[in-house]
């Protein structure tokens, strides 16, 4: 019994018959659904090694794309081979399908991609290295020229999306800050405590709280919460605004696309971090006391008068000093991946990833390198 | 799956919408809309800006969920279903959006082909011819394959999302504004490739345009929308002489003058 819903193709006899024509019987439903077995067959399928091939095709149901695509790809792989191929009692409108088909399948092999080798993809992953460090260097250079500009010119400095930024990036992130940086006191105060008691140097958790809080936490970690936060947000918006063509769109206009969209972030987050900075000392030395007096019995009071002691001036301004580092590199980068993105839904999530990598990676570099500086001022 | 597994009994419509309305808050988009759509037919759907023509297909194609009503294709209730149900009604239609909606991060052929893969069991080489023959199908150079949706300027784009909307060799169409940002040259192509299509597969299309061009070219009917209602119904050169102000002044503007004296000529 034939199967109706699926393609068939029968080769009636592999002798050759006197008349010289070999007859292949062509059945069913030739359509996507249908010929998936039946192309798992055609491959190991054994062609009589010679005469003519008539395709009776009265039996064959229904036929789409798919099904005239195989049809017409088995005949004209037996015609490549030197075979006379016909096509018989094939109802009209399938014919004509058959046609269009083999009317605009002339070389559709060409379409596929051309495979790269292992040695290409070194190359061009080198390369394309190369292009993006100069493309960072050219980036800053024209966001240090266009800065340098409008502070020469301060009346065309943009101060609405300033502050939205500042609020954006600096007010919203208070919370967050806070608590992330408290809890780092908290911790630190923890795990100091019982070490300082056991020298009978219960007062020195201040300064362990107030020096490494102050001088390398704090700073740090904002920067990196603001990083994640606010640096991805810029790749992300600058790069949805590529894709849109937003940003050909800014050009046209005549707006500068570093004094629109660069400066105002960069200046808002030169302005907010540094504030949030003070902040999370804050948090970070409330942290601490709050655990100092549970553990070790300091009163706050005492806490504070030896904080003063403990941490100098410089200390203190050293930390908040890093701040406005930070933020260029946060600001540059997460702009600067945004201008990157090319196209695709993919790359604005790959940018916005590389965004935020990049500038927890050179904050990092960009702090052990302030540790060095500051050693040899001997601050 | 094919048009020709299931040939269509005279009469049994492919889309039939009763009484459907749809609201935003409190802005009427449809009020008690009617239509069929006949199989082996091209539909159109026309009318002004905002008239209610993309939500409409929106909501045959399960893209929105209208307030009440009744819309049967292929002869199944689709309001209410749930993703599981529609499935196999969504392996009978193809859908090209206005703005393409290729998926940015793969290639032409990988678009076309990543729903030949979903749905069949077909060998990957085969599969990659047929994503071929369907990019060539619709005029498309077969250097466009390898290429990414951005690399292609507006018009290859729509043939490479009407490329993948054929991927399945649905017997349903549904074409939202198929020649809107192409060149004439390319936009007959559309005309061309429509008809060519329903005359060699069979297929039923719907289509929503503004293109008085490729509305006398290519559709056998067409509705007219406006004012959240179907204006009226028919063939072209029923609609023209209709004496509705609203479907007069659509096709007997200067453009519509123009699209009817070019349909006249060729005749």
């Amino acid at each position: 019994m034939i199967d109706e819903r699926i393609a068939q193709l029968v080769v009636e006899s592999s002798a050759v018959p006197s008349t010289g024509t070999v007859d292949v019987r062509c059945s069913g439903a030739w359509t996507l659904q249908g010929i998936a077995t039946l192309e798992q067959r055609l491959k190991g399928l054994a062609w009589p090694g010679e005469g003519d091939l008539l395709f009776d095709s009265s039996a064959v149901s229904a036929l789409d794309t798919a099904g005239a695509w195989l049809l017409h790809r088995t005949v004209r792989a037996l015609e490549q081979r030197g075979r006379n191929v016909r096509i018989n009692a094939l109802r009209p409108e399938f014919s004509t399908l058959l046609q269009l088909i083999a009317s605009r399948s002339l070389m559709p092999e060409h379409a596929l991609a051309a495979k790269t080798g292992m040695l290409t993809k070194i190359g061009q992953r080198a390369w394309r290295g190369l292009i993006g460090l100069s493309g960072m260097l050219s980036f800053v250079g024209e966001s240090a020229y266009v800065l340098a500009h409008s502070l020469a010119q301060p009346q065309r400095i943009r101060w609405r999306p300033i502050l939205y930024n500042l609020q954006a990036a600096g007010f919203e992130a208070l919370p967050i800050v806070g608590l992330l940086s408290f809890l780092m006191g908290f911790v630190i105060a923890y795990q100091g405590a019982d070490q300082l008691h056991r020298f009978g140097a219960d007062i020195f958790i201040a300064d362990l709280v107030g020096l490494s809080m102050l001088r390398e936490l704090s700073p740090l970690l904002t920067a990196i919460i603001v990083a994640g936060r606010s640096g991805s947000a810029y790749a992300a918006q600058i790069g949805t605004m590529k894709v849109t063509e937003e940003i050909d769109a800014l050009r046209t206009i005549g707006i500068g696309q570093a004094e629109m969209l660069v400066l105002p972030k960069m200046l808002a987050l030169i302005i907010a971090l540094p504030l949030l900075t003070i902040w999370a000392d804050v948090a970070g030395v409330f942290g601490g006391m709050l655990m100092a007096r549970s553990k070790l019995d300091v009163a706050f009071n005492v806490f504070i008068e030896r904080l003063g002691e403990a941490v100098s001036l410089s200390s203190y301004l050293t930390g908040i000093g890093k701040a406005p580092v930070f933020a260029a590199i946060i600001a540059m980068v997460g702009c600067y991946q945004g201008f990157q993105v090319s196209g695709s839904a993919d790359s604005v999530g790959r940018k916005t990833t590389v965004s935020v990598v990049q500038s927890i990676f050179l904050v990092i570099v960009a702090d052990a390198l302030f540790s060095v500086v500051f050693n040899w001022l001997d601050l | 799956m094919s048009a020709a597994l299931t040939p269509a009994q005279d009469g049994a419509a492919v889309i039939d919408i009763r009484e459907l309305n749809t609201r935003f808050g409190s802005n009427v988009v449809h009020d008690n809309i009617s239509l069929t759509v006949h199989p082996g037919e091209i539909f159109a759907l026309v009318g002004g800006s905002g008239c209610g023509k993309s939500t409409l297909l929106r909501a045959i194609i399960m893209l929105l969920q209208p307030l009440s009503g009744s819309i049967r294709v292929f002869d199944r209730e689709v309001i209410g279903l749930n993703d599981e149900q529609a499935l196999p009604l969504r392996r009978r239609w193809g859908v090209m959006f206005e703005r393409g909606a290729l998926f940015s991060s793969l290639t032409v052929t990988e678009n076309v082909a990543m729903v030949l893969r979903e749905h069949t069991a077909l060998s990957a080489s085969l599969i990659d011819e047929l994503a071929a023959l369907k990019i060539a199908l619709t005029g498309l150079p077969a250097d466009a394959g390898p290429k990414y949706p951005s690399e292609l300027s507006g018009g290859m784009r729509k043939r490479a999302a009407l490329a993948r909307a054929m991927a399945l060799d649905a017997e349903l169409l549904f074409l939202d504004e198929p020649t809107a940002g192409l060149d004439p040259l390319s936009a007959s192509g559309i005309d061309e490739l429509v008809r060519s299509l329903r005359d060699a597969l069979g297929l039923t299309i719907m289509m929503v345009t503004h293109d008085l061009d490729l509305l006398w070219r290519a559709a056998d009917r067409v509705a007219v929308m406006g004012e959240g209602h179907i204006l009226g119904v028919g063939t072209m050169t029923e609609l023209s002489r209709s004496e509705h102000p609203i479907i007069r002044e659509y096709f007997h503007g200067p453009r519509g003058r123009a699209a009817l004296e070019q349909a006249w000529k060729r005749k």
